[in-house]
């Protein structure tokens, strides 16, 4: 199955990520499908992470803690977050096919992340809802 | 699920090999890995027990280069072999666009191949896709055993088994020496991007 995305749905996307997450401190943003394909991401520059390593792991993840989910009887676990020392990392589940990923520091709290990557979920939802979704 | 990234004028498609335990999945992209060591930037990513199997799965991230104006991005994974953990494997072949399976020459391991390629076939289809539709190439590794007198399938048997139905391209290998290792991956790599190009249509 593959699936297309154009400049103007890309830019778009990136529009969202860049005002709803990157302005409010967020390092390193990429939305990226359950297959582990990277369709966008944004950094700070400061920190060059291994995107498509990162996102190989975090599709991965992301099933297997699903599969852990239905196994215990949940439809999914509403929160996915991994707090580190200086970083942390977030996961939110877009339509059925993708996921956003944020990496965050200290001066953001998880309750207004939360919040921000709400909003930015509805809105790349909307760019992304099919007909162009796989 | 290939995605064609047409702003960045990108595609990146995934790759799978799969195969009974301890055939040679993992060595498959060590070798890879190692030979083009100078065109992968980032290291191989693996989740793996102490004892070196695959618990999750390997990840290689591969850039062809261009094809038709795309840059093409192949992303390589392998699969946990042993049987116990079916429910990872299944997993690691969400969104796959292309299939290598690697197959032990190992006389001791006939039943193995028959059962792990059955077992491809199972799990694809809980995504509902199709052995027969999915591009995929058989590869009947550890071809070098041969010279220390153990004994292997001969090629007819190895057919007969797992390829009767298929009728997918085939490689003797060895992922040990690298013998028939790049072909391959070159062979399944078109393949996956010939069926791209054709959905695209
Ligand atoms: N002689 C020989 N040994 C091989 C070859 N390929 C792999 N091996 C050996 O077989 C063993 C298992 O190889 P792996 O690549 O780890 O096998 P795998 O398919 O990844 O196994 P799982 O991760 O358990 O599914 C290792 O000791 C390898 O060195 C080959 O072509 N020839
Ligand atoms: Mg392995």
């Amino acid at each position: 199955m593959t699936y297309m995305l154009g400049q103007e749905q890309l830019d778009a996307i990136e529009q969202v990520l860049l005002e709803d997450l990157f302005d409010v401190g967020v390092n390193c943003i990429f939305l990226i499908d359950m297959a582990g394909n990277v369709i966008a991401n944004l950094d700070n520059g400061e920190i060059k992470h291994d995107i498509y390593s990162l996102a190989a792991l975090a599709a991965g993840n992301f099933a297997a803690v699903s599969t852990m989910a239905k196994i215990v009887g949940e439809d999914e676990f509403s929160l996915l977050f991994h707090k580190g020392e200086k970083e942390s990392i977030h996961f939110s589940k877009v339509l059925t096919d993708f996921l956003l990923i944020t990496i965050f520091g200290k001066g953001i709290s998880l309750g207004f992340l939360r919040l921000k990557v709400a909003e930015a979920t509805e809105k790349i939802k909307k760019i992304l809802e099919p007909p162009c979704a796989p | 699920m290939a995605f064609v990234n047409l702003k960045k004028k990108e595609v990146q498609a995934k790759i799978v090999y799969y195969g009974p335990g301890r055939g040679g999945k993992t060595t498959n992209l060590e070798y890879i890995y190692n030979k083009f060591r100078s065109r992968i930037k980032t290291e191989m990513v693996t989740i793996k027990t102490h004892g070196d199997r695959t618990l999750f799965f390997d990840f290689l991230p591969f850039n062809v280069g261009k094809i038709r104006e795309y840059d093409v991005k192949i992303q390589l994974y392998t699969v946990p072999g042993q049987v116990k953990y079916d429910a990872t494997r299944r997993l690691v072949l969400r969104g796959v666009d292309g299939i290598v399976f690697v197959a032990d020459s190992m006389a001791v391991r006939r039943e193995k191949n028959i059962l792990s390629l059955r077992n491809l076939q199972k799990n694809l289809a809980t995504f509902r896709k199709s052995i027969f539709k999915i591009p995929i190439v058989l590869q009947y590794n550890k071809k070098d055993l041969e010279e220390q007198g153990i004994p292997l399938l001969p090629l007819q048997t190895l057919e007969k088994d797992l390829n009767s139905q298929l009728k997918a391209p085939s490689f003797e290998a060895s992922a040990l020496t690298g013998m028939n290792v790049v072909p391959t991956m070159k062979k399944i790599i078109s393949m996956t991007m010939a069926s791209l190009l054709m959905e695209l249509k």
